[in-house]
């Protein structure tokens, strides 16, 4: 139960454009345990979505660069495999969903084709077994009239019932590990609501390891059980769901907590924006890259890119002030005690539901 | 977990710098140093306009520049070529007629006055002015002939472009901008004119109208800019809904002032790719109504007449047909490589 | 950075209203049969100074309020009275030209929102070009320069383009060519919903700043209700072309009324672990029907928990139930609650 199923180690990708090579991943490491949630987070251009399409190997090879780094799906790296067995992993151990379910599905074709293709390419299923798995598949992911809904084609359903059907797909052949990319970014929050229950539902059903790639920390908490905020193409920080949230350790975790409104929290406290743009990947200096954004800049973040220090068995911080030699009265309060404890949290939460 | 998660102190493992600092930052650099909210908004360099990275792209494209260079070679001869010797176009000298191309010097090309028996007609019939790409049978001098051919094939194709141009922009433009009824209308008539075969249609207008350079052109835009007209209508149908244009709409700009400043500027790049797509297609055709006999009369000659004319004598003088055929292909070539590279250097999709 | 609480709109507000909407429709033609009812009779108004926020999810109206407003589109009925004239039907040169100075719009996409051939300085002052002709260039350039320093971007930018931006400064040069004729009514349509998180808050606290500054008013269109409460001092909320609740932000947080506030709130993912883990959320079922066809009776009684019979069968009235908020849901209309052998019990 406690073993990785999939370790992501140093990894690095480079696209080539015409003004040479733009490193769009820059060393990430992460590990993904059975049945768990590991949410990446981060803004557009972090990286977060190329990590996720080297996993699956799904990144156009004439452009891209991968120079060093290892993926391992139950200890063999992935990214020695041949093409074939590539394709052998890919859909039926490792499946993906994407962020817009409008292009997601192929529209000249019928759904339950569609469901059927990828189980009877992985699996020994006869025609006849793959078109009632692919019934059952659908009446999982909750859509009315399975039966006569497989003969329908995808512009036939509405967004949110087109992305159940993508989840179908994906989850057919049982997969060990989910990558979801953005799942309910084009979805209207209702329907973003459906779904995201749905996607846990399913994780306990099927033991499946997700790996939800958002920039939404509201889906983060409510779905992700560890977390990886990315930054520039680096993991600045991960740890558990809680760590995260409430005993944040790098500038930029805090700086997102901070701009996100509280549903509850008054009118009157204002938003705390992070100052400046997020960094051109072309552009990046030896320093760390948050360096011109952050509050608690000092000398040394222009010059060194720190490496990543253990906070507890399940945090890691990219930060230079978490270095002993940065002086005590530099830390931030909400950074040295954490934002608030759990406790704390769960005591205010009562008050609202009370 | 256990493997690859940082122990204490590896924050020197995964450590990045820049060449020639210490391995080990000094400890007087832990202090407070942020950066200034002015040098926080700052830009990268100025990234270069899109009409100079077209450029740029555009030069880097070897096919297109070549072409570029051919057809600027081919415009030079076409302006200059018939007046660098005595002859003109038109004046017959019977004593003269099929003669073999010949150029002191360039003998080893071909160029040397032999046909196709291989005996030197120029010796034969003692003749001492050297026709460099021959003559025809009335014995009028074929490198005046095709270079003025060049010419006036050139000038009917950018005089129809041009006109397709004009009109294509104008019609698809309006069509596409005031949209609704309008746009009905005007589709419908587009319809009704790409329906009828245009060939019978330029037949038909040239047995009325009698042969010349201005029927043919005339000829060719009657339905020529209908594409243009298309290609317009669809980028503007696009462009009208983006924000910017509603934008400029909200503060009150006049519709000419949308169409010029917003509309026209991009639309600029598949107008010119599809110009450059035009001529090439437009000198195709002048050749093809000359050929089957519906182009240019004598004495004039256009590409096509020289063609035409040529290929009666494909067997004993091949050299008629030869060269005409080899500057209309040079031409139709390099046209088309210079459109498929600026094609690629204005798409928007290659952009970013 | 200091906020308007103090100003916010109570019931006894005294502000006078800059901009009274009255059962405005706005209905587009697909083909002979179909009309889409993007707007189908919608009343509200907003007081000089204040911020109304505009909900909804995609596909409800919401935008298409706004371009009707500021006149992209046509109204196709109702009243719209701004400034004390009324600008709902067909309106004359004059009045166009004013409405384009005082009303202005800041859009959704700073990808699209500005037009890629242009430089900074010639989007910005387009509006000075077409209401100020007489305008010198000198002159012109000076004010670029000090729009571009109000939405705190670096004047020296003037002379790049769009592309040259990220996505927030982008729409800060929005802000500033909406800034340049001096409205007093500003449409701002989505103007977060395509920026990064940590980008979001720095517009949202600008616009704030703006109005605060400049005495701005301004109609907030999101589909994002967490970040609409930090603006809005009231806020409307839309569901296939109709407003359902209109409450101020405090009130409509702490206490929605209608059951599609409540499902919407509660489907919001709170950035809060243990929130999350013990809240109970509200999933509505099902997906919003295509506003080409829309239930009979009440709108949402396709996807609402409480549907009763009459909901198939009287359209419910927008009236006010408490003062200062407006609902339309049977469940607070005594009358039909009768008629149901029921009574009003305000959850």
């Amino acid at each position: 139960m406690d073993q990785n199923i999939l370790e992501v180690d140093n990894l690095h990708v480079s696209f080539k454009t015409r003004n040479g090579a733009v490193p769009a991943v820059r060393g990430v490491s992460f590990t993904l345990k059975k049945g768990e949630t590991l949410a990446i987070v981060g803004e557009s251009g972090s990286g977060k979505s190329v990590t996720a399409k080297s996993i699956m190997q799904l990144l156009p090879k004439q452009n891209t660069v991968i120079p060093d780094g290892a993926i391992r799906y139950e200890g063999k790296d992935m990214l020695k495999f041949s093409k074939k067995e590539i394709q052998a992993v890919r859909g039926s151990d490792i499946s993906m969903v994407f962020q817009d379910p409008m292009t997601s599905l192929n529209p000249t074709m019928k759904i339950g084709k569609q469901i059927m293709e990828g189980l009877s390419r992985h699996t020994a299923l006869t025609k006849k077994q793959a078109r009632q798995r692919a019934k059952e598949m659908l009446e999982l992911v909750g859509i009315p009239n399975p039966e006569s809904r497989l003969d329908a084609y995808p512009h036939q359903f509405s967004g949110g019932m087109r992305q159940r059907v993508v989840i179908a797909i994906a989850l057919a052949c049982n997969p060990k590990i989910l990558i979801a990319d953005e799942p309910t970014t084009a979805l209207d929050v209702t329907i973003q609501a459906q779904i995201l229950r749905l996607m846990r539902n399913l994780q306990e059903k099927m033991d499946t390891g997700i790996i939800l790639i958002t920039h939404d920390l509201g889906v983060v908490a409510n779905m992700a059980d560890r977390v990886a905020v990315m930054y520039a193409g680096e993991v600045v920080e991960q740890g558990t769901l809680d760590e995260i949230f409430y005993r944040p350790q790098h500038p930029y975790t805090l700086g997102l907590l901070r701009s996100m409104p509280n549903l509850d929290a008054s009118r009157a406290e204002p938003l705390i924006p992070i100052p400046g743009s997020p960094p051109d990947p072309s552009a990046l200096g030896t320093g760390c890259p948050f360096a011109a954004r952050c509050p608690y800049t000092m000398k040394v973040c222009h010059d060194y890119n720190p490496g990543a220090i253990a906070m507890s068995e399940t945090q890691a911080v990219r930060c230079w002030l978490h270095d002993e030699r940065t002086p005590a009265g530099h830390v931030p309060a909400e950074i040295k005690e954490g934002r608030r404890s759990a406790e704390e949290a769960a005591a205010e939460a009562e008050g609202v539901t009370a | 977990m256990t493997m690859m998660f940082p122990k204490d102190g590896d924050l020197k493992a995964g450590l990045r710098r820049a060449d020639g600092l210490p391995a080990e930052p000094a400890a007087d650099l832990f202090t407070p140093e942020p950066l200034a909210e002015s040098v926080r908004e700052e830009l990268a360099k100025p990234a270069p306009t899109f009409w100079k990275e077209a450029r740029e792209r555009l030069f880097k494209n070897k096919g297109a520049v070549i072409s570029l260079a051919v057809l600027l070679i081919l415009s030079i001869m076409a302006i200059v070529g018939p007046s660098m010797n005595e002859f003109t176009y038109r004046e017959q000298h019977i004593p003269h007629s099929n003669l073999p191309p010949k150029i002191g010097g360039l003998e080893w090309l071909g160029f040397n006055g032999k046909d196709v028996a291989g005996t030197d007609v120029y010796a034969e019939r003692g003749i001492e002015t050297n026709y460099w790409f021959g003559t025809d049978e009335f014995g009028r001098d074929l490198w005046t002939r095709v270079w003025k051919g060049t010419q006036i094939s050139l000038f009917i194709a950018l005089v129809a472009a041009a006109l397709d141009l004009i009109i294509g922009v104008i019609y698809g433009g309006i069509s596409a901008y005031y949209g609704g009824r309008i746009d009905n209308v005007m589709q419908r008539i587009i319809e009704i004119l790409t329906g009828i075969p245009n060939l019978i249609v330029i037949i038909l207008f040239i047995l009325i109208l009698e042969p010349g350079i201005r029927s043919i052109i005339l000829a060719m835009i009657i339905t020529g800019w209908v594409g243009m007209a298309r290609v317009v209508r669809g980028q503007m149908l696009q462009l009208k809904g983006q924000e910017f244009v509603l934008a400029s709409r909200t503060l009150g700009a006049s519709d000419s002032r949308l169409l010029r400043k917003h509309l026209l500027p991009n639309v600029m790049g598949p107008i010119i790719v599809t110009v450059m797509f035009t001529i090439p297609t437009a000198i195709f055709f002048e050749a093809f109504l000359s050929f089957i006999g519906l182009g240019l009369q004598a004495p004039l000659a256009s590409l096509g007449v020289l063609i035409e004319d040529g290929y009666d004598a494909i067997r004993s003088f091949p050299y008629k047909l030869l060269i005409p055929a080899v500057v209309i292909s040079l031409v139709m070539i390099s046209f088309n490589l210079l459109a498929d590279g600026l094609r690629d250097a204005l798409d928007p999709k290659m952009r970013k | 950075m200091t906020t308007q609480t103090t100003e916010t709109s109570s019931p006894m507000d005294q502000r006078e209203d800059l901009l009274v909407v009255k059962d405005l429709k706005k209905h587009f033609r697909i083909d002979r049969k179909t009309v889409l009812k993007a707007v189908d009779g919608i009343s509200f108004s907003i007081k000089k100074g204040e911020t109304l926020g505009l909900v909804g999810e995609s596909g409800c109206g919401k935008s298409t309020v706004g371009r009707t407003l500021t006149r992209i589109y046509e109204p196709t009925a109702g009243e719209v009275g701004f400034g004390g004239a009324n600008i709902g039907g067909r309106i004359d040169r004059a009045t166009k030209r004013r409405l384009n100075h005082d009303m202005q719009m800041i859009f959704q996409d700073p990808y699209s929102s500005l037009n890629p051939r242009m430089t900074v300085a010639e989007i910005v002052s387009e509006g000075l070009v077409i209401h100020n002709p007489d305008m010198k260039q000198k002159e012109r350039d000076k004010r670029v320069q000090e729009l571009l320093e109000l939405v705190g971007l670096n004047k020296s930018h003037a002379g790049r383009y769009p592309h040259e931006f990220s996505g927030g400064q982008r729409q800060r040069i929005g802000i500033a060519r909406a800034l340049a004729v001096e409205p007093k009514f500003i449409v701002a349509d989505e103007p977060i919903a395509a920026l990064d998180v940590s980008i979001q808050a720095q517009i949202v606290n600008l616009l704030k700043e703006l109005q605060k500054d400049r005495g701005l008013t301004y109609l907030f269109i999101a589909h994002d209700l967490s970040m609409v409460k930090y603006i809005s001092d009231r806020i409307a909320v839309m569901y296939l072309g109709k407003i359902v609740e209109l409450a101020e932000s405090e009130a409509l947080y702490e206490k929605p009324l209608h059951p599609y506030t409540q499902a919407l709130l509660s489907a919001i993912p709170l950035p809060d672990p243990e929130k999350e883990r013990t809240r109970e959320q509200i999933i509505l079922t099902g997906d919003v029907p295509s506003p080409t066809d829309v239930p009979s009776g009440c709108r949402f009684r396709t996807r609402c928990p409480f549907a009763m019979d009459s909901c198939a069968v009287i359209d419910p009235e927008f009236r006010e139930v408490e003062p200062g908020r407006q609902v339309a849901c049977h469940l607070y209309d005594p009358e039909v609650m009768a008629k149901e052998g029921k009574e009003v019990t305000v959850r």
